[in-house]
């Protein structure tokens, strides 16, 4: 308590012309939404000081910019392949992880390959993020029969285990990219709808809300003020964290063939395709997955790192 | 018109001071317990029966009992966050919600209410002037006229806006939070505020400020508050009139000189025995209460107070005790009682003095 009193008179003697001015004549300027600046610095200093969160962070980062900016770091074509030089091992000269079963450069390919790995994992969790996110915020606020039916609809999806679900939708719509992803969007929605309702619920009993209330605050003013900037923290804490889990589910989608079809380059599909090598270059058939592994891990680390981060409670 | 004899010169006062600002009749709140395999309705919980009483134009109700009487409840239902089974409220002459009265909106501009827990009660992403601005702003009030206010009620509830106003409530402590709260409750105005047991996770020091500036406020904000705790001493300290309840039911109200004078209803006298006393001349002679109130599902017939009493008969298992004046002993016409039994009324200390012989 004093310490951040002290920290704040602090502040105020860096710039204290400036600051009074604020305070007294005018009023001070307060960023829209609730979202609060001081919040969010909280946050990040304790994410600074997070290792862990850092280095996944910087992988995320890393395996960013090496799909999105593959033609940065790599000169070859990721379809032009070569009789001669297929399955190459890793630190052949010019192909430094090797060539798959066509000859195309296995870095390329990963490269190239996580633009779309990424893509049919990143998409499916937003679009279930903003249905579910919207399903879940609307059943825990209003609660009663309207909860009851979108919380017991949920859970008729829950009684199908996850990838069963998506093969299932995937094998109804036909294989290709925009049915795997509406097929993972199906599979996520329930679970970001469950997690969206346990936290709007609870947010929404808590005294300032009631607050609100007692004082004639209408309901979209008060999920929109009240609820919404104390749920979507954990929401997108969630979000992230299913990003790794819809990484290896998109991949095994298109290592069974119903996701991305070849030659488009794509880990699942990549890490299929070199399925039938592994007796002859197992390191080579080895590196989508070893890709899918990292990335997913990272994801996964990096929203438990958030998550902490931004638990108010923790640090009081 | 003589503007000496009118006490209150609100311009919102529509009554003229004699009539109620709030008149509450009736009021109930059963909550069903539901269970078995198809979720029917097994029990209910009658958190708060028939609870009928009025709030005078600038006086202090302080509302009592133990935990579970349906003090809270009632608040809840006084400032409808949860809807009445039945019974009217009527303030300052207009029923609320009815088709002829007051809607619920604009009775909420005039009745406010400071809830006991002061972290959970501020939105942990707004400042103290953003949390105290909102109300007003939801209202229709411009931004800069309503940080204005802001700025003001945290000056008069003393903390100074430079200070605290850009803070979040875990800057602050328990104390400065709950000054906060009750700046946020005064921001539209209101007539009336609903302390909800506002002081009780105060500690004592901090309590007594909290108290002062409440009083300090009332006198010149001419605000009229219900106050809800179960603290005898805080509200003997703050109170005009005291309404005890007990299991759901009101049992006794009246001055509160008279009721801590003279208690009349054996569930009052037994409250107030277990009040501790600093004065180690004085003991207490009544017989302390034992055991827990009885379980609200299933609450005892007639007197709900009957299982716990000492002086309990018959006829207490059959009739419901109606609220009247006491049966025995002088009392001011205002003092009532919800009891059979007169020799459980007789006027009697309850404590006695020794070592003065």
């Amino acid at each position: 308590m004093t310490a951040i009193a002290q920290g704040l008179h602090g502040q105020d003697g860096h710039a204290p012309s400036q600051l009074e001015t604020q305070i007294t004549v005018t009023v001070p300027e307060m960023p829209a939404g609730g979202a609060a600046p001081g919040y969010w610095k909280s946050v990040g200093q304790r994410l600074l000081r997070d290792k862990v969160t850092i280095v996944v962070t910087l992988i995320i980062l890393g395996i960013l910019f090496i799909t999105l900016g593959a033609p940065l770091v790599t000169g070859h074509d990721p379809y032009a392949g070569s009789i001669m030089a297929r399955l190459k091992p890793i630190g052949t000269p010019g192909h430094w992880l090797g060539t798959d079963e066509t000859g195309r450069d296995l870095w390329t390919r990963l490269c190239y390959g996580g633009r779309m790995s990424l893509l049919a994992a990143i998409l499916p969790v937003t679009i279930s993020l903003v249905i579910g996110g919207f399903l879940g915020i609307l059943a825990g606020y209003a609660g009663g029969y309207l909860g009851t039916l979108i919380m017991r609809t949920m859970d008729v999806f829950y009684a199908f285990p996850s990838i069963l679900l998506a093969i299932a939708i995937c094998g109804l719509l036909g294989n290709g990219l925009v049915n795997s992803i509406i097929a993972l969007a199906v599979v996520f929605i329930p679970p970001m709808v469950r997690v969206a309702e346990t936290v709007t619920s609870q947010a929404r009993h808590l005294d300032f809300v009631e607050a609100a209330r007692a004082s004639g605050t209408t309901t979209l003013q008060i999920i929109r003020h009240h609820v919404l900037a104390n749920v979507l923290g954990p929401i997108l804490v969630y979000a992230t964290s299913l990003i790794s889990v819809s990484i290896i589910l998109s991949a095994g989608l298109s290592f069974l063939g119903l996701g991305v079809t070849p030659p488009t380059p794509e880990w699942g599909l990549m890490l299929n395709s070199l399925r039938q090598a592994i007796y002859v270059q197992p390191y080579v058939a080895a590196l989508p997955g070893l890709m899918i592994f990292l990335t997913s891990m990272s994801f996964n680390l990096m929203s438990d790192g958030f998550r902490s981060a931004m638990d108010v409670r923790l640090n009081k | 018109m003589n503007a000496a004899l009118q006490t209150d010169l609100d311009p919102r006062d529509r009554g003229g001071p004699a009539q109620p600002l709030l008149l509450v009749d009736s009021l109930r709140k059963h909550f069903p317990v539901r269970g078995g395999i198809l979720n029917r309705q097994v029990a209910t919980v009658q958190a708060v029966d028939d609870v009928s009483f009025s709030v005078q134009k600038g006086e202090t109700l302080g509302i009592v009992g133990e935990s579970g009487c349906g003090k809270s409840t009632t608040a809840r239902l006084l400032m409808r966050l949860m809807e009445p089974d039945a019974g009217e409220v009527v303030f300052d002459g207009d029923p609320v919600g009815a088709r002829r009265g007051i809607p619920v909106s604009e009775m909420r501009r005039q009745m406010q209410m400071v809830f006991q827990d002061s972290y959970t009660s501020l939105n942990p992403r707004m400042t103290m002037v953003e949390s105290i601005a909102y109300a007003p702003r939801m209202h229709g009030l411009g931004r800069r006229e309503a940080y204005d206010r802001a700025e003001r009620l945290l000056g008069r509830v003393g903390l100074n806006p430079r200070q605290f106003a850009r803070r979040y409530p875990h800057e602050m402590s328990g104390g400065q939070r709950q000054r906060v709260n009750i700046a946020r409750a005064l921001a539209l105005e209101p007539r009336l505020v609903i302390l909800d047991e506002a002081v009780a996770a105060l500690d004592k020091s901090v309590e007594a400020q909290v108290l002062n500036l409440l009083e300090e406020l009332k006198q010149s904000l001419n605000l009229t508050y219900l106050f809800i705790s179960h603290d005898l001493n805080v509200v003997e300290y703050m109170s005009d009139r005291v309404m005890v309840m007990y299991l759901g039911r009101v049992v006794e109200s009246g001055p509160v000189a008279s009721i801590y004078r003279h208690p009349r209803h054996p569930y009052t006298r037994a409250l107030f025995a277990s009040k501790p006393t600093l004065d180690p001349d004085r003991r207490t002679t009544e017989m302390p209460l034992t055991g827990d109130p009885p379980n609200p599902i299933n609450p005892p017939s007639g007197c709900r107070f009957r299982t716990r009493c000492a002086f309990a008969q018959p006829r207490c298992a059959e009739q419901v005790p109606m609220l009247g004046a006491p049966l025995a002993g002088d009392a001011p016409p205002s003092h009532i009682v919800a009891c059979h039994i007169p020799e459980a009324q007789a006027p009697m200390r309850h404590t006695i003095e020794v070592g003065h012989a």
